[in-house]
């Protein structure tokens, strides 16, 4: 057994979504550099090439890199031999999100209420997606989800008949509807299988994997290059304004599902797919 | 092509623009996004006076992060247009001359846009850091209680935008993207 304090979780937390706001993970900055030498648009390069001026700036201004700073979506995987203490753990995140969103100038783009419209102030509450793993461990991934992407995403209830055809068209019916509303160059998260709450959290989860890792599942692998392939030729580009450039990768989780059904989400992010991973 | 203008916008520049120009703004914007929309068209409804002049004015779709101490704003990049697109025609009709977001707009919109003379600009989206540059000083004139929807005036030098939507409705998303796609 061993003991955590929940400050311990307030302080990560905070820290987190500082850094997930001002600086993007190695392999999105990477995904982007090397976006920009190849693009055949020359709006297209000119765009990305913005982009990466963006993120130099917001790391020496200490500015967001988008000024949707999202809501914060926090997944906790929590070993099983760990206790905490001081507090409640679920509030513990919240007062890491609330420091971090007030302290760090992040926007604040949480509403109370869906239909009443009242904003927090603090961003809070994050949307916290709990695993209970084996080991005395947490790791916490702090990934705010801005919404301009998240607008766009879908989720389709496909039938088993409709196979892996069927979900190349979900994948790219909701990139081509997406288009420029999404920021583009996206990430695409898919989640294959589950029920309907399960294939969308799969989406999302898969957003926070390295775009320049791959499925350990061959078909899988083959699926995620084939989709980043056509969503490139789509045209949309970046900014939506043309180019050989609309993703800069397609990351799909798979989960079993019920004889009678093939769920497909397709959970959409911009180029600035933010995610901070930290293990205590 | 490069082109460097003031704003507010009359009516021979607005018309001069083409979709794909890229264009520099210098002058005085307007932002404005959901929550602000919302209560313009309330207060229009109503018979009351919007926050400012809609006439040659041009309204940014923003909501900025905070400002740090001697900063005039914080990340400042584009919002998702067409969810204001229920509000913009009556605007447009007002006078509204220019429009900075991201994202496809509805019939309704290009045909407002079309019959007004306006002009739809693209800003990059996700370039806050980058655009916040651009802006020399910004001021809440209005709503104040919203938060980062409040409605901002913005002192902008060399604001990088790109014509989208043209005076004669030409957009550029549907050409640029016609022109590069494969199949």
């Amino acid at each position: 057994m061993r003991t955590i304090a929940v400050s311990e979780i307030t302080g990560n937390i905070k820290e987190m979504c500082i850094e997930a706001n001002y600086f993007l993970s190695e392999d999105m900055k990477r995904a982007i550099q090397e976006a920009a030498a190849v693009e055949e648009a020359p709006l297209g390069r000119q765009i990305l090439e913005q982009l990466e001026e963006n993120l130099k700036i917001a790391g020496e201004d200490r500015i967001p890199i988008c000024q949707d700073t999202g809501m914060a979506v926090v997944f906790l995987e929590v070993g099983q031999d760990v206790h905490f203490e001081g507090g409640i753990l679920e509030d513990a995140v919240h007062e890491g999100v609330r420091q971090g969103y007030i302290e760090g100038f992040l926007r604040k783009s949480v509403v109370k209420d869906p239909i009443c419209r009242e904003n927090t102030k603090d961003n809070t509450p994050a949307v916290i997606h709990y695993t209970i793993v084996p080991g005395d461990k947490v790791r916490i991934t702090v990934a705010p989800k801005g919404f301009g992407s998240e607008n766009m995403s879908r989720i389709f209830m496909l039938k088993p008949a409709d196979g892996i055809e069927g979900v190349k068209n979900a994948v790219l019916t909701a990139v081509k509807d997406a288009g420029p509303n999404a920021c583009p160059p996206m990430v695409v998260g898919v989640g294959i299988g589950g029920t309907f709450e399960k294939c969308a959290l799969m989406a999302k989860h898969a957003l926070t994997r390295p775009v320049d890792s791959h499925s350990p599942i061959e078909y899988v692998r083959e699926l995620e290059r084939e989709l980043l392939e056509k969503i490139n030729r789509s045209g949309i580009g970046p900014g939506g304004l043309g180019g050989s450039t609309t993703a800069l990768a397609v990351n799909i989780e798979t989960y079993p599902t019920h004889i009678a059904g093939l769920p497909v989400a397709v959970n959409i992010c911009c180029h600035v797919n933010r995610h901070a991973v930290r293990v205590l | 092509m490069d082109k460097y203008i003031s704003v507010p916008l009359d009516d021979a520049v607005a018309a001069s623009l083409e979709a794909g120009d890229y264009v520099y703004l210098t002058g005085t914007i307007y932002t404005a996004r959901d929550a602000a929309h919302k209560r313009m068209s309330e207060a229009l409804a109503e018979g009351r006076s919007l926050p400012f002049e809609m006439k040659n004015n041009v309204i940014y779709y923003m909501g900025p992060s905070p400002a740090r101490t001697g900063r005039p704003i914080g990340s400042a990049g584009p919002t998702t247009s067409t969810r204001m697109d229920k509000y913009t025609p009556a605007l447009l009709d007002l006078g509204l001359k220019g429009m900075i977001g991201k994202g496809k707009r509805t019939q309704e919109v290009r045909e407002a846009v079309v019959r007004n003379g306006a002009v739809y600009f693209a800003a990059v989206g996700g370039a806050g850091a980058l655009l916040s540059r651009s802006i020399i000083s910004s001021q809440v004139i209005a709503y104040d209680d919203l938060g980062t929807e409040a409605v901002r005036k913005l002192e902008v030098k060399d604001f990088p935008v790109i014509v989208v939507m043209d005076a004669r409705g030409n957009d550029l998303y549907e050409t640029a993207v016609r022109k590069y796609c494969k199949e």
